[in-house]
């Protein structure tokens, strides 16, 4: 797979790769990074967002 | 019977289309809806309930990014369940091949329609995007859980 990072486009198979994810009330976050020669090139994240993070009483207080 | 005090639901759903203004208001030329932003901002900026209007002071910047953020393609129409109004947007915000280096923690949605005015924020875990795409998709758009409510 060909992976954009900061040295241009790359395959994968040159690339360290790592990856993780949180999981709490607030977000589902995923994370991909590739590492060349011990150097961070590319990292991408994808939070989901699970739940309104203000109270609705706060929000109706506004009006 | 009996009489209860309340904010009328239907009243909610329609805070959310313009519907009432109770002082000076902008004229609404259109009936379409507005263009919202959405801008993402530093862990170290200081965007809250009391952000007025978006501005570029704290807002990250890096290769790819555009200041201001990305326009948001569309809302679900405004609806309510039980007492609680509630929208969201219909797709995730993407930012693609960008590189923020300074760690984030936040997205601000503002109102471009509306002289940028703010809207509201939203907190996640700081991230950092290496040559990379920050995707943040959007919750269940139910009382609850979608990213706007009048409760």
């Amino acid at each position: 797979m060909i992976v954009t990072t900061t040295k241009g486009e790359m395959d994968d198979s040159l690339l360290e790769h790592r990856a993780g994810n949180i999981d709490n009330d607030n977000e589902l976050t995923t994370w991909v990074e590739y590492w060349l020669d011990g150097e961070l090139v590319h990292r991408s994240v994808h939070v989901t967002l699970k739940k309104y993070t203000v109270t609705g009483e706060t929000i109706a207080a506004f009006f | 019977m009996a009489n209860t005090q309340a904010m009328c639901t239907s009243f909610k759903t329609q805070l959310l289309t313009g519907t009432h203004s109770f002082g000076t208001a902008p004229i609404r030329a259109a009936t379409t809806a507005d263009t919202f932003n959405a801008a993402l901002y530093l862990a170290s900026a200081t965007i809250n309930a009391a952000t007025t209007v978006y501005s570029a002071t704290g807002e990250v910047t890096g290769t790819g990014y555009t200041p201001g953020g990305i326009s948001i393609t569309s809302w679900n129409a405004p609806a309510a369940t039980g007492t609680t109004a509630f929208t969201t947007p219909t797709a995730s915000f993407v930012y693609t091949t960008v590189t923020l280096s300074t760690s984030f923690d936040s997205v601000l949605i503002y109102n471009v329609t509306q002289g940028n005015k703010a809207v509201s924020v939203h907190t996640f875990g700081a991230q950092t995007i290496t040559a990379g795409t920050f995707t943040l998709t959007m919750p269940t758009n139910a009382a609850g859980t979608a990213l706007l409510q009048i409760a």
